[in-house]
């Protein structure tokens, strides 16, 4: 589903080039869920950014349903691939009602069924029809992570990409979300690439994870290994001691 | 033990176009040399009942309570003045975030030196000397340099450093930690978190630890209370947390997701309207 190959990120040129992401290579399955983690500043979500076409500057491939990525992406791309930003705060339109701001991505993407898509939507992510008038302010924070995983549903995409989609939420409000994303996983058969700080949320919700430190993968590991404690990189090893 | 602070009925409201909000509604605690935690969701009036106690609350919210005592001395009854002989000196606060704690345009030595000069007189160098030596307690090396930086050259883990060791400077009490490591990668948090532990050990102070993440209050405090809707729900010694009672505190326990106990969906919290309705739990030490 997705390729990623000795991909550099940098921001800034000349004496103020900043290489935010150096060599990074993993592959996504279809289907799969893939986990990026690291500290601030390791690059994790940069990958993301770069795929959607947010950070300009990058080099090597990215190959995305066998196609590969220049520099700039074509509508049909996000036809394919979403995201979920961290903070549901700032990723919604503060003067847009919910109604708005799924009909808006629906138009865009020359849904013709508009208002039926717009209940169903609101429908699949659990908030329902009392809140397709509702402005983002007058939404929890939860609810308003719901809305903005609505909106990345809405062009039907195949491969999502979560960067830190709970880590805004309270705890239990993060549980009712990674259940909403386990479900909605399951149902319509999504790819997951998700980035996340939190080791044991990224153990709940992947199946493989990448470790990141300073712009590099420094270990691609299974979920299986991390739960017993076996990481191979010493780096790997002193961020699963220190999260447990 | 003897009480730091003893804190009985406190209220927070504010009044608004809808009736009256209670953020805080009547909560009971004591505050020894100890570290106590406070934990709850956001809007559980964790964070307030810090502020309260500070009485940094502005109109239009009110603060009311029985008695806010430091040390025996009511705190509701002193004056503006009074109290800023109370803010900063005797009870100090450290926030989530350096970034907005921290005077973006003045360098870290100046406002260290601030601070030390307005609680206590003495000549700039003796200032200097101080600063550093804070600095260092709170495992700071280069110092000069840091000195000399301005806060937007210091990571994240060292402007909330910098940031305990400003509040350590006039030799406080009591500190009150909001969140002080939320905004801070773990392998971060840690180092921070033993700094703080050693010095509160070291000098003796009582450590208020408001914090939303349940494991971390667990490991580090002693005793914690958990709030829910402006009441304290439970309090129980931290290293039996996990023994919780309260379905609240269960249901929060619940809904984490573990490593070591893989599960198909994680337990949501189911809220019982009885849980805002029950008289605050005294948190007192006893």
């Amino acid at each position: 589903m997705l390729q990623v190959e000795t991909l550099d990120v940098w921001f800034g040129s000349g004496r103020d080039r900043v290489d935010a992401v150096k060599g990074a290579t993993f592959g996504v399955a279809e289907g799969e869920s893939f986990g990026l983690v690291g500290e601030s500043g390791s690059g994790k979500s940069t990958i993301l950014r770069a795929i959607t076409g947010l950070a300009p500057d990058w080099s090597g491939t990215i190959t995305v349903d066998a196609q590969p990525l220049g520099q700039t992406r074509p509508k049909a791309f996000y036809k394919i691939v979403q995201m979920v930003f961290q903070d549901p705060y700032a990723s919604l339109h503060p003067r847009h009602s919910v109604d708005q701001v799924l009909a808006e991505t629906l138009g865009l993407h020359g849904f013709r069924d508009i208002d039926a898509r717009v209940v169903k939507l609101l429908d699949d992510v659990g908030l329902g029809q009392r809140f397709r008038f509702r402005y983002p302010h007058q939404l929890s924070g939860g609810q308003r992570q719901r809305v903005a995983i609505a909106r990345a549903l809405a062009p039907e995409p195949r491969l999502l990409l979560l960067d830190e989609p709970t880590s805004a939420l309270d705890v239990s409000v993060q549980a009712e979300i990674l259940n909403l994303l386990g479900d909605l996983r399951r149902d319509r058969g999504l790819t997951y690439l998700m980035v996340s700080h939190d080791l044991s949320v990224v153990g709940h919700m992947c199946e493989r994870l990448a470790v990141m430190k300073d712009g590099a993968i420094v270990e691609i590991m299974e979920v299986a290994d991390l739960r017993q404690m076996k990481a191979a990189h010493p780096y790997s090893q002193s961020l699963l001691e220190a999260s447990v | 033990m003897s009480n730091l602070l003893d804190v009985q009925n406190l209220w927070v409201k504010f009044p608004s176009r809808h009736g009256v909000f209670e953020a805080v509604r009547g909560v009971s605690f004591s505050l020894g040399r100890e570290r106590l935690g406070i934990v709850g969701e956001s809007g559980s009036g964790k964070s307030l009942t810090g502020r309260a106690i500070l009485r940094l609350i502005r109109p239009p919210g009110q603060v009311t309570a029985d008695r806010i005592a430091l040390d025996g001395v009511n705190l509701m009854e002193k004056s503006e003045v009074e109290m800023r002989a109370v803010r900063g000196q005797r009870i100090t606060m450290v926030m989530q975030d350096p970034k907005f704690s921290l005077n973006p345009v003045m360098t870290i030595g100046a406002q260290l030196i601030e601070a030390y000069r307005l609680h206590a007189k003495g000549s700039k160098a003796q200032a200097y000397a101080k600063a550093v030596e804070t600095l260092e307690a709170v495992s700071i090396r280069d110092t000069d340099r840091v000195m000399r930086a301005y806060p937007h050259e210091m990571s994240g883990g060292m402007g909330q450093r910098i940031m305990i060791a400003m509040m350590l400077i006039p030799n406080p009490e009591i500190l009150i930690a909001d969140e002080p490591t939320s905004a801070l990668d773990v392998s971060v948090q840690r180092q921070v978190l033993d700094i703080m532990d050693g010095l509160v050990k070291e000098r003796g102070m009582g450590l208020l630890f408001i914090s939303h993440d349940l494991n971390l209050v667990a490991d580090f405090c002693d005793r914690v209370l958990i709030m829910y809707a402006g009441r304290i729900v439970e309090v129980c010694d931290a290293d039996k947390l996990h023994e919780a009672t309260h379905p609240y505190t269960r249901g929060l326990l619940n809904s984490l997701p573990r490593l070591n106990q893989p599960k198909d969906r994680l337990e949501v919290l189911k809220r019982d309207p009885a849980w805002a309705e029950a008289p605050s739990v005294s948190g007192q030490a006893g």
